[in-house]
């Protein structure tokens, strides 16, 4: 190839880059590995990483089971090792699959459009409060502390250059959200009211009240949703303007916190102001059914600097895992799995109350709670880790108050024996 | 003709509502083994949610693949997005157990597996760069650049110096200026000149104070290095501002070049480009964000720190912008990365820079006497023509991106960048075959010389796919963005 370009050596492809530029060392990183070594340095890497340790952290980042064919599928080269679907005539199969999984969202969620992703939940939040900005001509953010408290940091960080007036409302000892609280917060200047639920303690907030609130103040309400299997047996927050959710749970690797996905769903009059790729149906010129992205116009790579987001690269991977997940459960299987979360977590909570255990925030939640340990959390997490169990989140970093405190998951794959072995150690 | 594509079955397969049938389902959940709860106000069902088989899920989704192309089909040039091979051994590593399934919120003292391969990752990505310090925690290109900028801002703020512009050069991804605006920064568009790169005329007089930063893509999406970057960066600090480089095109220097040598401030990565983690479909992708010192207490928290000669992550940062994503980015595109570069090394991460760049250059003088090439510069890893030769005929770079279709290639980057009318942006990556790369050009040529014989077979492709172009008015017109039941 050299020879066809009149070149002497690959060194002449680079002498137009100027001396001062050039690296003339070699980088100080080992010579190549065979994927065995490479085998072998992941595998100590996760023997230090707490394998088949039983775990009941939740908190944004949850264990469900995952059936095996989803990674049997998404491990075709022609799903993974595509990009944007920019061709729809060679790419109809990601662009149907996005098609079903906007379709599937906006089932569960009661809304009338979803997006094909965002990053993660956190970042959907973000995404999610700039929308009901530009639909309201607002600025003011009135967010629930009881919404995830990484969430919340995302939502300061990357509102902050633009000085967005954030207020946040407290949580009743019921562990719901302060509805008095939040009607003293709203006012005309009011863009959107974020809630989650569950919310971060586990409660299920009542989304027509907290809508109520919003609406008369001429807000919007952003239902946050931190796992979408909890709407196997929630209803639909078909009260809310916008649903910022996140995707994991629907059968997303917990993988160390990402990827992920997230999604914005919305009613159909905000659809011009949703930002991230939409997927819509359309016709060839034989009258054949395909699909292609549309609504290009909200986008960053035709509106550059009046786009509504700066998203290029989404989850699309991540967002066919949950495709699959949901097509494999269906209808029957998630509300089961919905309710079989459920089960866990209040057999669990009444294990620690029946061994002598406070549980805080008696309102109905789904699949955690909160609880106080006999001993300290740094005690306890070591005691526990020496008999393989990871008993759940200290809540003392993100809520003073809760100091002591522990946030514990039960999803379905915690066994029966392994909830009372929990409520064993945290009473010792 | 020169083709790659013959006929093939290709099933057709209705929407998953529409093979949905009641009480069908794809798995099975063991039995409860603790008493049942009833909730109150529990929602009866999700309406019209699909029902179906295991069997029935794997051929949909089966079926839906093989209408896709992707890097393994063959060879796929969209310029700018470096589709380049997706090891296999990055996927095994990224799900095994404890890693696959580790949870974020582990303590420290049970995830420091994962913290060793954050900080190995980041030791590396900094010697590559040639930078300082670095976060991992941003998702995505785009996400990476928000935090430069962020950085950039609370910088120039603790110089008591904050400024209300940013300057972008015409040829810049649609990010760029997406971001700034974000970020809260009135943007201004920088001219590029003849050879398609900064014009430091103008540059000169737009580089005022109230100038935060220029955000420059090096190469740029011309595929051009900036000869005059000492100077840029030398006149972007003189006048107090930051230089941001859009590292999307990394891939073009690693090993031959460092940012950090050439006076950049500030860069993100995206590891799905440079450093092979796949695309997905659209992603997801990472946009790890390398600084110089100055920069450095600004970084997101947790910051990836050392105590005690051991990884750890400092929660303790006063001067942190804050969090730009929940937990620590996308740990699954760090494991991928870090299983590239190990298994590439010093050696074979510069040979892969000089693979690229010759392969883009092969391509470039293959095809240059067939369609035109704008800028006579020399090229880096890609290369950009336009449809010029073509357009007279009424063929536009869009017809031709569609005949490749026929010939059974994925076509390259159509329309960008815009300082190129009828751009069309091509790079094949240092994964492709020398072969391979001679059917392309066959197919190329044989596509222009088609579109001065025969031009209605090129704005009417492909004609050999399983539909034909679609009318993309008429669906964002009237947009149908769901299935709904037809009752």
């Amino acid at each position: 190839m050299l020879d066809d370009l009149g070149l002497d050596s690959v060194d002449a492809l680079f002498r137009h880059i100027p001396e001062y530029c050039r690296l003339t060392r070699p980088l100080d990183i080992p010579k190549g590995k065979s994927e065995a070594e490479i085998l072998d340095f992941f595998r100590a890497a996760a023997r230090d990483n707490a394998p088949g340790f039983t775990s009941f952290l939740g908190a944004g980042a949850y264990q469900h089971y995952r059936p095996v064919h989803i990674d049997t599928l998404v491990s075709r080269g022609e799903w993974f090792t595509a990009y944007t679907p920019y061709q729809p005539e060679i790419s109809q199969g990601t662009l149907q699959s996005i098609f079903e999984f906007q379709t599937m969202i906006c089932q569960l969620t009661g809304q009338e459009v979803a997006n094909a992703g965002v990053y993660d939940g956190s970042t959907a939040l973000l995404e999610a409060c700039m929308m009901a900005a530009r639909v309201t001509g607002r600025d003011g953010l009135v967010v629930a502390r009881s919404v995830h408290p990484q969430y919340r940091e995302v939502l300061r960080t990357l509102t902050r250059s633009r000085e967005f007036p954030i207020a946040e409302v407290g949580y009743l000892p019921s562990g719901r959200l302060d509805l008095d609280g939040l009607r003293a917060a709203v006012s005309a200047s009011t863009a959107a009211v974020a809630v989650q639920s569950p919310n971060f303690f586990g409660t299920i907030e009542d989304w027509e009240q907290a809508a109520a609130i919003a609406h008369a103040a001429g807000a919007l309400l952003v239902a946050v949703i931190a796992d979408p299997v909890s709407l196997g047996l929630l209803p639909a927050p078909a009260a809310a303007d916008i649903v910022a959710m996140e995707l994991q749970g629907f059968g997303i690797p917990v993988g160390f916190g990402g990827p992920y996905a997230g999604i914005l769903a919305c009613r159909e009059t905000f659809v011009r102001s949703l930002p991230g790729r939409l997927v819509g149906e359309a016709r060839d010129a034989e009258g054949r059914r395909g699909f292609v992205l549309t609504l290009a116009t909200r986008e960053q790579h035709i509106r550059r600097e009046k786009a509504t987001s700066n998203i290029c690269t989404n989850q699309a991977l991540c967002a066919l895992m949950a495709s699959i997940f949901m097509a494999t459960y269906g209808k029957q299987g998630l509300r089961e799995l919905a309710q079989q979360n459920l089960a866990k977590a209040a057999y669990a909570a009444a294990a620690c109350r029946g061994a002598g255990l406070e549980v805080l925030f008696p309102a109905p939640r789904f699949h955690e709670f909160v609880v106080k340990p006999r001993r300290a959390p740094a005690e306890l997490e070591a005691a526990c880790a020496r008999e393989r169990l990871i008993p759940g989140l200290p809540l003392g970093r993100y809520y003073p108050e809760l100091e002591g405190a522990l946030l514990v998951c039960a999803t379905e794959i915690i066994p029966r024996a392994e909830l009372d072995r929990l409520a064993a150690a945290l009473a010792a | 003709m020169p083709t790659r594509a013959s006929r093939h079955i290709v099933q057709n397969e209705p929407l998953l509502f529409e093979v949905s049938s009641p009480g069908k389902q794809g798995c099975q959940l063991p039995p409860l083994d603790v008493p049942a709860v009833e909730l109150a106000g529990a929602r009866a069902e999700v309406p019209d949610f699909p029902e179906i088989s295991e069997l029935e899920v794997i051929r949909h989704f089966t079926r839906l693949s093989t209408w896709n192309y992707g890097v393994d089909t063959g060879l796929y040039p969209l310029g700018s997005c470096t589709m380049k091979y997706n090891p296999r051994i990055n996927e095994a590593v990224t799900r095994l157990e404890g890693l696959g399934d580790g949870h974020p919120l582990q303590s420290a003292a049970l995830a420091r597996g994962a913290l060793r391969i954050m900080d190995l990752l980041a030791q590396y990505l900094l010697e590559i760069t040639g930078m300082e310090a670095i976060t991992l925690q941003p998702a995505a290109g785009a996400q990476g650049e928000l935090t430069g900028i962020l950085l950039v801002r609370e910088a120039l703020a603790a110089r008591g110096d904050a400024r209300r512009k940013v300057l972008i050069p015409d040829s810049a991804h649609g990010t760029n200026p997406a971001t700034a605006a974000i970020a809260g920064y009135q943007v201004e568009n920088l001219k590029s000149n003849a050879a398609g790169t900064v014009d430091m005329a103008s540059l000169e007089k737009q580089m005022t104070g109230e100038v935060a930063a220029l955000m420059l893509t090096n190469p740029n999406t011309l595929g051009i290095f900036e000869q005059d970057i000492h100077r840029i960066a030398d006149l972007v600090h003189e006048r107090g501002g930051m230089l941001y480089m859009d590292g999307a095109n990394m891939n073009a220097l690693v090993g031959r070049s460092r940012p950090g040598d050439f006076g950049v401030d500030v860069m993100h990565l995206n590891l799905h480009k440079t450093f092979s983690t796949p695309h997905g479909g659209g992603g997801p992708g990472a946009g790890p964000v390398a600084v110089k010192r100055e920069l450095e207490p600004y970084l997101p928290i947790p910051a990836l720190t050392r105590r005690n000669g051991e990884p750890a992550l400092d929660y303790d940062r006063p001067r942190s912008i804050g969090r730009v994503r929940a937990f620590y980015g996308n740990f699954g595109m760090f494991t991928r990365a870090l299983a590239y570069i190990m298994a590439n090394g010093c050696d074979g991460l510069k040979q892969t820079t000089e693979d690229a760049v010759l392969n883009a250059n092969y391509l470039r003088k293959k095809l240059e006497g067939a369609y035109a090439l704008p800028y006579p510069t020399p090229s880096m890893h890609e290369v950009v023509f336009s449809d010029a030769a073509q357009a007279p005929h009424g063929v536009r770079t869009g017809d031709v991106a569609k005949r490749l279709i026929d010939y059974g290639f994925h076509p390259y980057t159509v329309s960008f960048p815009l300082v190129v009318r009828g751009a069309m942006m091509i790079e094949p990556t240092e994964s492709a075959s020398q072969a391979e790369m001679d059917e392309f050009v066959e197919a190329m040529l044989a596509i222009a010389e088609e579109a001065k014989t025969q031009p209605e077979l090129v704005t009417g492709a492909p004609h050999t796919t399983k539909i034909g172009r679609l009318d993309e008015v008429a669906a964002a017109r009237q947009p149908r963005l769901r299935w709904q039941p037809s009752r």
